[in-house]
C-alpha cells in the first residue's frame, strides 16, 4: 500500500514539484526560534479562528436571508428548524469575539517582544491591515441578524462618516445606499461580509505570513537567530516549524477549542457581551434603544469617540481621534527608538508605559460598554466642566494617555536604560 | 394607590428590583403547565411565530396531546404558534401591537419576566386601568388578573440611613383571585420556564452536547500534549 502511495506521490511531485517546495519553505524547513512561549500560540490560533469563521459562515449563508423583512426570522429559523443550526450560529457568534481576543493578544505579543521592529515592519503593517479589515468584517456581519443593536449600532457607525467635513452626508448616504439603514444597506453589508472582506482578509493573511517567513520569526529574547548558523546553514537556535511547532500549536489549539466550546455550549451570550440581549428584539427603525453600545471589541475606540468633546457642534473631532487611534498603530515600528526588541531587555520607561497602556485600553473598553453616567457625577461645578459625568472625564484622561503612549514613544524609548541583549536565545 | 408620573419615570430608570426567577429548564411538568397557561391566557394576543407546535414534543408531549390540548390557533401540528389577533387592530386597541414572544426571554431575561408577571397593579390613570412596577405605563392590561386578583401599589420616596433618596414600594391586595399568592407565583414560574424554553429550545441539548465536547477535548489534550513531549524530547 505504502509503495503505491509513494508511487502516486512521485507521479504528483514530478508534475507539480512546487507543492513539496512550498511545504519545505513554510513548514518542514522553515526554521523558527526554539524558545517560543505562551504568547506565540495566538498567531496560529488566529488562523484557526479564520477557518472556523469561514466554514461556519458558509453553512450559515445556506439558510440566512439578507432581506430586511426576513433576516431576523431566518436567524431564528437557523436556531430552531435547521438541524445543527444553533451550533453553527453559536460557533460563528463565539468565533467573532474569539477572533478579536486572539488578535488583541497576538498584537500585544508584538508589543511585548518588539516584533514590529526592523526588519519586520512589513509583517506588522500587514497585521494592522488585517486588524482593520477584521473590524470592517465584524461591523458588516453584526448588521445581519437585524436586531435592534444591529440596526442602531450600524446607524451610529455610519453616521460617524456623516461628520466628515464637506463630503460627510454624501459619504454616509453612499455607504448606506439609502437615507436610513434599510434593506439596501443589509444587502450590501451581506455582500461585503461574505465575499469582499473575507477575500481581502485571506489575501492579507497570505501576505502577512509570506513577509514573516522571508525575514524569519522574532522570539521572546528579540535576538536574530539567523546570525548563528550551523554547517548546513540552519540557525543554531531554530527548529523546523514542522513537526515541532505543528505539534506544539496543536496543544494550544485543543486548549483554545476547549475554552471556545465551554463558551458556545454553556454561556453563548457571555452575559450580553458576545450576544447582546437587545439584539433579540427585531430591528425597529422607529424605536431608538435607550442605550446603544457596540460589541465589546469596538468599545475602546467607541470610548475615545465619546470622550472627545464636539467642536462647532460637530462630532468630527471624536471621529478623527477614533480613526487616528487605530491608524497610529501603523507607525509603531518608527515610533519605537529602542535599540532592543524584547521587553526582557528594555528599561523601566517602556515597561511602565506598556503596563499603563494596557490598563488604559481595558478601562476604555469597559467604559465603552456602559453609559457615561456609570461612575456618577462630580459633586462640584467649575467653568471647564462641560459635563459632570465622571466616566467621561476618566475616558478623556485615558484617551490622552492612549495617544501619549504612541506620541511620546520616540522620546521615552530612546532614553530608556536597556540591558545587554544576549547573543543567543536564552530559554 | 399613589404613583406620581415623575416617580414612574424614576422607577423605570432606577429599576424596580427584580426577583430571581425560580424556573428549572429540566422540569417537564412545569414546562407543560407553562405551555398550557400560554395558550390559554397569552396566545390570544401574543404569538410565537418562530416556534412550531410539534417542537413541544421536547416537553414530553405526543403530537396527539399537543393537537388536543394546546392547538387553538392552527390546523397542522407543524405550524408555528401564531396569534389569531391581527396586529394592525391590536395596535389600535392597545396603542402598541403585542410583541411576539418567541425570543422575549432572551431580550428581557427570566428574572424580568417573572417579576413583570407578578407586579401588575390597578391604576385609574392608564387607559387599561392597569400599570406595572417593572414596566411603567405598559400598554398591556393584566391578562392573568382573574387568577392573581387585583393589587394596589403605593410608592413613596424615603431617605435611607445614608441620606440617599429611594423609592419604597408597598403592595396590598384589593381583591382576591382564583389562586392564592403562592399558587400564582408557581404559575408565573411555570410560564417563565416555558418562555425561557421557547427562547432557545435547543438549550438543554446544547449543554448535553457541551459536556461530551469538553470530555473529548480533554482526551485530545492528553494525546496532543504527549505527542508534543515526544517530539520535543530532543530540543535542547
Amino acid at each position: 500500500m505504502s509503495a503505491r502511495l509513494a508511487a502516486l506521490w512521485n507521479w504528483f511531485d514530478s508534475r507539480m514539484p512546487s507543492v513539496a517546495e512550498q511545504w519545505r519553505l513554510h513548514a518542514s524547513e522553515y526554521y523558527a526560534p526554539k524558545n517560543f512561549n505562551f504568547w506565540y500560540f495566538f498567531g496560529s490560533l488566529a488562523m484557526l479562528v479564520l477557518v472556523i469563521q469561514i466554514v461556519s459562515g458558509i453553512f450559515l449563508t445556506m439558510n440566512y436571508k439578507p432581506d430586511a423583512a426576513l433576516a431576523f426570522g431566518s436567524v431564528e429559523y437557523i436556531m430552531r428548524d435547521v438541524p445543527g443550526g444553533w451550533i453553527l450560529r453559536y460557533i460563528h457568534s463565539t468565533g467573532a469575539s474569539a477572533f478579536f481576543i486572539v488578535v488583541y493578544l497576538h498584537m500585544f505579543r508584538g508589543m511585548l517582544y518588539g516584533s514590529y521592529k526592523q526588519p519586520r515592519e512589513l509583517v506588522w503593517i500587514f497585521g494592522v491591515l488585517i486588524y482593520l479589515t477584521l473590524m470592517g468584517e465584524a461591523f458588516f456581519g453584526y448588521l445581519l441578524p437585524w436586531g435592534q443593536m444591529s440596526y442602531w449600532g450600524a446607524q451610529v457607525i455610519v453616521n460617524l462618516f456623516g461628520t466628515v467635513p464637506f463630503i460627510g452626508p454624501d459619504l454616509s448616504l453612499w455607504i448606506r445606499g439609502d437615507y436610513v439603514i434599510s434593506d439596501a444597506t443589509l444587502n450590501r453589508f451581506f455582500a461585503l461580509h461574505v465575499i469582499a472582506f473575507p477575500l481581502v482578509l485571506l489575501g492579507l493573511v497570505v501576505a502577512h505570513i509570506l513577509a514573516l517567513h522571508d525575514v524569519g520569526s522574532n522570539n521572546p529574547d528579540g535576538v536574530e537567530i539567523k546570525k548563528h548558523k550551523d554547517a548546513n546553514g540552519h540557525p543554531l537556535d531554530g527548529i523546523p516549524f514542522h513537526p515541532y511547532y505543528t505539534v506544539k500549536d496543536m496543544v494550544g489549539a485543543v486548549v483554545f477549542l476547549a475554552i471556545f466550546c465551554f463558551i458556545m455550549f454553556f454561556v453563548p451570550e457571555v452575559g450580553g457581551y458576545f450576544l447582546e440581549y437587545n439584539n433579540f428584539i427585531p430591528a425597529d427603525p422607529l424605536k431608538t434603544p435607550q442605550h446603544i453600545a457596540p460589541v465589546w471589541y469596538f468599545t475602546p475606540y467607541y470610548s475615545i469617540l465619546r470622550a472627545v468633546p464636539p467642536l462647532f457642534n460637530s462630532q468630527f473631532p471624536g471621529v478623527l481621534a477614533m480613526g487616528v487611534g487605530t491608524l497610529i498603530l501603523f507607525f509603531l515600528p518608527w515610533l519605537d527608538r529602542s535599540p532592543v526588541k524584547s521587553i526582557r531587555y528594555r528599561g523601566a520607561y517602556y515597561k511602565s508605559a506598556l503596563a499603563v497602556f494596557v490598563v488604559v485600553f481595558l478601562i476604555l473598553g469597559y467604559l465603552g460598554t456602559e453609559s457615561t453616567t456609570v461612575w456618577g457625577q462630580f459633586g462640584f461645578d467649575a467653568f471647564f466642566l462641560d459635563t459632570k459625568d465622571i466616566a467621561t472625564w476618566a475616558a478623556r484622561v485615558c484617551t490622552v494617555i492612549y495617544f501619549a503612549f504612541f506620541i511620546l514613544m520616540p522620546w521615552y524609548t530612546a532614553r530608556d536604560e536597556v540591558k545587554p541583549v544576549p547573543d543567543r536565545v536564552t530559554s | 394607590m399613589v404613583l406620581f408620573a415623575p416617580l414612574a419615570v424614576w422607577a423605570a430608570e432606577a429599576g424596580y428590583r427584580l426577583d430571581k426567577s425560580p424556573h428549572d429548564p429540566r422540569d417537564l411538568v412545569s414546562l407543560q403547565a407553562g405551555a398550557r397557561t400560554f395558550v390559554n391566557y397569552c396566545q390570544g394576543c401574543h404569538g410565537m411565530q418562530y416556534m412550531r407546535f410539534n417542537r413541544l414534543t421536547d416537553l414530553g408531549l405526543s403530537e396527539a396531546q399537543i393537537r388536543d390540548n394546546l392547538m387553538f390557533s392552527a390546523d397542522k401540528v407543524g405550524e408555528t404558534m401564531r396569534t389569531a389577533m391581527p396586529s394592525k387592530e391590536a395596535k389600535a386597541w392597545f396603542g402598541v401591537a403585542p410583541p411576539d414572544l418567541s425570543v422575549i426571554a432572551r431580550s428581557r431575561g427570566a428574572d424580568w419576566l417573572y417579576t413583570y408577571l407578578r407586579t401588575f397593579y390597578r391604576d385609574s390613570k392608564t387607559a387599561s386601568g392597569w400599570n406595572n412596577a417593572v414596566f411603567p405605563n405598559v400598554g398591556m392590561p393584566h391578562a392573568l388578573w382573574t387568577l392573581q386578583g387585583e393589587q394596589a401599589l403605593e410608592a413613596a420616596v424615603v431617605k435611607d440611613l445614608a441620606g440617599h433618596e429611594r423609592v419604597q414600594y408597598k403592595w396590598s391586595q384589593v381583591s382576591a383571585g382564583a389562586l392564592t399568592p403562592v399558587e400564582y407565583d408557581a404559575l408565573a414560574r411555570d410560564l417563565v420556564n416555558f418562555l425561557a424554553y421557547v427562547g432557545e429550545p435547543a438549550a438543554n441539548e446544547r449543554k448535553a452536547i457541551g459536556i461530551v465536547a469538553l470530555f473529548v477535548l480533554g482526551l485530545l489534550f492528553i494525546l496532543a500534549y504527549l505527542l508534543k513531549l515526544e517530539f520535543w524530547k530532543d530540543v535542547k
